[in-house]
Formats: structure tokens, sequence, C-alpha cells
């Protein structure tokens, strides 16, 4: 099944009947404020979030007055437009031809960093390529045993300390491990942590200072993983993770559920953070590269 | 973004002044915020309609408590309507019957169920129950072996059996709880999708089977707006009795809390404050109604502000102001009262006009300390000093700095200002000129004395 149709199936399904309502609101009728002050309501219960959703909307009213569009139809595909202008895949951080490629995995408790990690490992490894998993996750109880399963499944390298060990410690042989064995990409998971413990943010640095000077240029990429499920708090999380060390993107996961990750519109509208992945389950294979107009379809489309 | 939704509804209501009661016109404004508010604070859309409804409902026509503002009024409805939506504090769980009391955690991933499993058997063994875990996760990888770990690190029994169905595991778990002696069994279950029916349908039998006597709902305070959603269908396919919040020590408003409370009508239990063990606590709705709303302090300022200042006394105050009858001691025992109400700077921010008081007052009150050195001050006069500051002779005036333990200094400029404000009065006081009631009135608003 595609991303787009698991999404969609998600949406479907979901009680309130998202889907349904988009699907009415736009099926016919002339373009009212009532259409507005629905649609405005769509977005906000999609955690677009009330300033981002405003400001979409007043988009849409000035271009459908400077189109003069009249049916409801037309403007649904104005809105998608302007959905997919805000998610502008361009920014996207490429990959580098750098060996190792290294990318730093960091988010929130539960967020979904180690699966992540590993089917991300599952991802490059169905491309032929060396990755090297790095269990960097020395806190949580057996988050080192999870990625070694995964890792495992995935059939790619693990390195790893004993839990409780300092992370960057952990980092620094990684990172010669990874150039002793010639990596093709690592992949290094993190302990979750909220934003507002200065510690943690700053063991995150450390972890990130470590990596650059082991290896110029490293992490190539570091990539926010957000719960699609989380609210307008995801917003402070990227601000506040992008605060300790630069964030290249986002991986937005559990997107196979009823929540509909609007919120990360709101992060790149307001931090200019572009999503690279978004995961929808907990297989292997769950994780594809991230398509705005894939993702702004089956926000709008029914 | 609305960290301050005090601030926004002063504001809202700075411009409508000297009204008694509250017209749907000044409701309207304040909605409109409260509405926002609500919806960045993640509170579902279709519960922020309801809510704001139902505040809108009391709030017209009443009447404005004197020692209040219009936007205090307001706040303190909201609040108050809020508190009672979220009931009361029941961090209590079902009590020990026959055999072990059987409490199983449910949840979307990630949300923190097997972390908050732990945490609750370390709450359950400090009220002198002894728990036993039962882990039912054999999905995700490493989930089984974290429980055990965790149990091991407190020093708790854990079953598990990676061969079997969660079914079957609940089962001897149970039992083996029951053989072990244990009061309390918890059923550490795998995360699932709401809408994932097989899933599902597997806490359902497990439910069928272990008959439990308490089924927990494990949520991300960071949830949005999808909250009402998972938690419906939690409701739906096993019948909660109650919610457990987690992550709450980040800087996440929490809408969630009143989203699920809403569509789920269970008690929210607990909530999770950090990584700690230890870092559960009993869930406190005054509090996490100011937190939704985000105005922290200020309600409970907005209470003191109701309990403390004496409706008589600040009349009385007024009365002698207007009579230019005002003394050092009224000023002490304003100050008395000030401080009685908490920190000086928190009560300047709620003050509406804050920003308008006189340099002199506010150059007094910069710091408590100075307050406090007001009131020794004071207190160090005689009496007949107090209502005759003119006789403060240099003598006079070196035996109130040693007897308070400030500097003549501090006595002479205490005396200044005083002698300022009193200056002020006057100007604001043309005896029997028309108008001079409102000026009184805009006076107690920015100073509630």
């Amino acid at each position: 099944m595609s991303l787009i149709d698991q999404f969609k199936n998600g949406l479907t399904r979901s009680k309130s009947g998202f889907m349904g309502r988009l699907g009415g609101l736009f099926s016919a009728g002339e373009i009212n404020d009532q259409f507005y002050e629905e649609l405005e309501e769509i977005l906000i219960s999609g955690d677009v979030g009330v300033q981002t959703s405003i400001k979409l909307v007043d988009k849409l009213r000035t271009e459908v007055k400077n189109r003069r569009i009249k049916e409801r139809q037309e403007a649904r595909e104005l809105l998608l437009e302007l959905v997919i202008e805000i998610m502008d895949p361009g920014r996207a951080p490429a990959e580098t031809e750098e060996k190792p490629h290294v990318i730093l995995l960091v988010g929130v408790n539960g967020s979904g960093k180690t699966t992540s990690a590993a089917k991300l490992a599952g991802l490059y490894r169905r491309d032929e390529k060396e990755v090297l998993l790095v269990a960097g996750d020395t806190f949580r109880a057996a988050a080192i045993e999870q990625l070694e399963i995964w890792a495992d499944r995935a059939d790619v390298e693990l390195i790893k300390q004993q839990a409780g060990s300092d992370p960057s410690a952990l980092y620094f042989d990684a990172m010669n491990a990874a150039k002793a064995r010639n990596m093709d990409v690592v992949i290094g998971d993190t302990a979750g942590r909220l934003h507002s413990r200065y510690n943690l943010m700053e063991e995150l640095n450390k972890i990130y200072r470590v990596i650059g000077r082991n290896i110029p240029g490293a992490p190539h990429r570091v990539l926010l993983v957000v719960d699609a499920t989380t609210g307008q708090n995801a917003v402070a999380q990227a601000r506040s993770f992008n605060q300790s060390l630069p964030i290249d993107g986002l991986i937005l996961t559990k997107l196979d559920g009823t929540a509909r990750g609007g919120i990360v519109i709101n992060i790149q509208d307001e931090l200019n953070i572009p999503v690279c992945y978004v995961g929808t389950g907990e297989k292997m294979e769950d994780l594809a590269p991230f398509n705005p107009e894939d993702f702004a379809r089956a926000l709008l489309e029914s | 973004m609305f960290s301050n939704l005090a601030e926004k509804l002063q504001d809202t209501f700075r411009r409508l002044k000297g009204k008694g009661k509250l017209t749907e016109k000044d409701v309207d404004a304040a909605m409109r915020e409260i509405r926002l508010a609500l919806l960045e604070a993640d509170v579902n859309f279709k519960v922020v309609k309801e809510f704001v409804n139902s505040v809108r409902e009391r709030a017209v026509g009443q009447e404005v408590m004197s020692s209040l503002t219009p936007g205090q009024q307001v706040i303190k409805i909201v609040n108050e309507e809020m508190t009672s939506l979220m009931g009361d504090t029941q961090s209590a769980l079902a009590g020990p019957g026959k055999g072990p009391t059987r409490v199983m955690m449910v949840g979307l991933q990630g949300s923190g169920k097997t972390t908050t499993a732990v945490k609750l058997a370390a709450h359950l063994r400090r009220e002198g129950r002894s728990p036993f875990l039962v882990a039912a996760d054999i999905y995700r990888p490493g989930a089984v072996k974290q429980l055990e770990v965790l149990s091991e690190s407190i020093g708790e029994k854990c079953y598990s059996n990676l061969e079997a169905d969660p079914v079957e595991i609940c089962r001897e778990g149970l039992k083996m709880a029951d053989r072990e002696g244990s009061d309390v069994a918890i059923f550490d279950t795998a995360g699932r999708l709401h809408i994932d029916d097989e899933m599902m349908s597997e806490i359902g039998a497990i439910k069928n089977d272990i008959k439990p006597d308490e089924v927990l709902l494990v949520v991300d305070a960071m949830t949005g707006q999808d909250a009402v959603n998972a938690a419906a269908s939690f409701n739906e396919a096993v019948g909660l009795s109650g919610v457990i919040l987690t992550k709450l020590d980040g800087d996440t408003r929490g809408g969630a809390a009143l989203s699920v409370r809403k569509v789920t009508g269970c008690p929210i239990k607990f909530v999770g404050v950090g990584e700690k063990i230890e870092a559960l606590e009993p869930f406190y709705p005054d509090r996490m109604a100011s937190r939704i709303l985000g105005m922290g302090d200020v309600l409970s300022l907005i209470e003191k502000a109701e309990a403390t200042i004496d409706q008589d006394k600040a009349r009385e105050m007024e009365k002698k102001l207007r009579q230019q009858q005002f003394t050092l001691e009224d000023f002490r025992d304003q100050m008395v009262q000030l401080r009685s109400m908490g920190s000086l700077d928190d009560i300047l921010n709620m003050l509406p006009e804050g920003g308008n008081i006189p340099k002199e007052l506010k150059q007094m009150s910069l710091n408590e300390n100075s307050l406090k050195r007001v009131e020794a001050i004071i207190s160090s006069m005689t009496r007949q000093e107090r209502y005759n500051p003119s006789i403060l002779n240099s003598s006079r005036r070196r035996r109130i700095a040693r007897g308070s333990g400030t500097t003549v200094q501090d006595v002479n400029r205490l005396l200044n200002q005083f002698s300022q404000m009193q200056k002020m009065f006057k100007q604001m006081n043309p005896a029997g000129k028309k108008g001079m009631g409102k000026k009184m009135k805009k006076m107690k608003k920015r100073f509630p004395f």
C-alpha cells in the first residue's frame, strides 16, 4: 500500500469523518463566510494551529478574489497549492556524497526515534548501503536491546555500550568505527528528552560537537522526530532543539492513525524546517521519503 | 503566543470602564480570546466550542466584584468552570478486594505506558501495597526487557513470557501475582493505534479475560486535536476507569487533558512529571486548569485579592483619601495588606493599569525588600509621628532609622514619597467637584486599596 493510501485509509476510518467533512465542504455550493469558517475549523482540527490556519484561510480568501473563483471545488485545488507552497520540498537537505554520511536522530520521549532509526537503516540497506546504527539511547531501559533487535532484522551493524554510559563517548567510538569499517551511512539514535530540560539539551549539543570533531562536516543531517499526534507543543520542540543543534529536517511518525500531522505545516511555516520522511506503521518498510503533494492531497482530498 | 491570557483579557477590558455588570458585548470579546487560547493549548475544537458557550452563559449579566476588574472576573469564571470540568482529585485506585487488584494500562505507542506502569508500582509500594507487574507488550522490540529492567530497579516482581500471546500472559501473570501474595497486578499492554481493529480487539480480549478493576488510559500531555478520537475509541473498546497524563514536565499547555476528560468522562488520576521513577503525582484539577489557560499564578492572585482585601477597609480608605486624612498609619496598613497577597511584582502585573502607576510609587515599590523596609520604618514611629509627620526632626529620624534597622536616608526617602503621595491625592481630589468619584474608582483599580 502506498503512503498516500495508508494515510488516506487512516483518515477515512477516523471517527470524526474528516474526509467526509472536507468532501462535503468542497463538493458544491458557493464560497461564503460560512465556508471559510468551516475550513478554518477543519484545519485547526488537523493540528495546523490557529495562527497558521487563519493565515492559510486568509491567503485563500485573497486568491479566490483575485482569480474570481466561484466554485468550492476550484477553491480546493487552490488550497492544495497553498499548502504545497508552504511544504515546499525544495528545501529538504540533499544527501552528501561524503562517506560516511552521518544522520543523527533527536526528539522528545516516545516520538519514535529508535524505531525510525531502524526503519531508516532498512531504507538505506535496501539501497545496498553499508549502514552502522549507533545505540545512543543509553538512558531508557532496554532501548539498546530494542535497537539491537531491529539491527538484526535490518541486517546492519550496531555499535553500543552498556546502559547508562556517556553517549558522547559512545559517539566518539562510533565515528572511529564508521571510518575504520568504511561505512556508507551512520544512523545515530539518541535518548528521548524534553526540550525544556536544559542539561539534556546540552548533552545533545555535546554529542553533536563530538561527531563534528571526529568527522568534519558531520552530522550531515540532524533530524527531529515528531509524533504526528503532537499538538502545538511540537513548534516549541522544534524551536528548542534547533537552538541546541541545527535541525535539518523532520521525521513525522505515526501518520497511520487518525492524527493528520498538520503541525508540520506550522513548523515549516514558522521555522522553515522541512519534513524529510514520514513513518506510517510498525514494520521496517513503513518509512518513506516525504512528498509534500501527497501529504497535502491526503490532507485535503476526498 | 498566548502565554498570558490574563493580560489579553485585561487588554480587552481596559476600554470598558466603570461597568457594574458584564454585558454581552464585554463577554463576546473575552470569549474570542479564550477560544484562541484554548485552541493554542490543544484543547479539541469541539470541546472548546462547548466550553466557551457554557462560560458565556454564566458570565453574561454577572455582577463584577468590586475587588476585581471585568477581565479578572471573566478569568475567574473560566477557571472555575474549567476546574469543575476537570473533576476532583482522585488519585486513589480501586482498593484491595479478593485477590490482587487488577490494573490494566492501555494507550497509543510512545505515550509512556511502560514507564508509567513502573512509576505506578513504585507509588503503590509507597502506599504500603505490594505491586506485581505483567509484561504484555510482545510487539515492540525490547518492551518486555524494559519492564523487567525497570521492575528490578525498584525491587518489584515482573512476569513475562515471550512465547505466549498477550491474553495468556495476562492470565498467567495474574495467577502468579496471586501466588506471590501481591495485592495489585499491573498489566503493561502494547501501544496500539485506536483504528487498528485487530489490536483493539486484543485488548478487549485481555479485558474480558482478566476483568480489570481499573483500565487506565495513558495519554501524552503533548497530544493535539486527535486526543479525542483516540480516547473515545479506547473508551468504547475497553471502558476506561481513569487517565494518566504523561510528560507534563515539559512546557506543553496540556489541553489534551481537558479533551480527554470531556470525551471519556473519566477522572485523570495521575500525572507523570519526569523521567525518574518517583515522578508520578496525583492530579490537581486547579493546577491543570490554570496551566491550560496559560495564566500561572495570576489566578491564585485573583483569589488572594478576593480573600485578602477587606471590602470595608477599602471603603473606609476611600473616604479617608477623599477627606485627605491619609496618614502614615494607613499607608502601612496597605503595605501589610499588599504583602499578605504575595510577591509584589506579581501583584503589580496583575493590576489592570500596572503601567500607569505614578513614578514615585513605582520607585518605592520596586522590590519587596523596600516594602519591608517601609513597613519597618513606619512601625518604628510613635503614633503621634504617624499622624503628624511634620514633627519628625532629625533626632527623631535617627531614632527611627536605628529602630527599623535602616538609615536616615531611607527614612527621609519614605517621608518624601509619602508627602508626594499626599500631594497627588490632593490634586485629584478637588473637594466636591464633579467626576471625582470616577477618578477615585480609577485610582482604586490602580491600587486595590
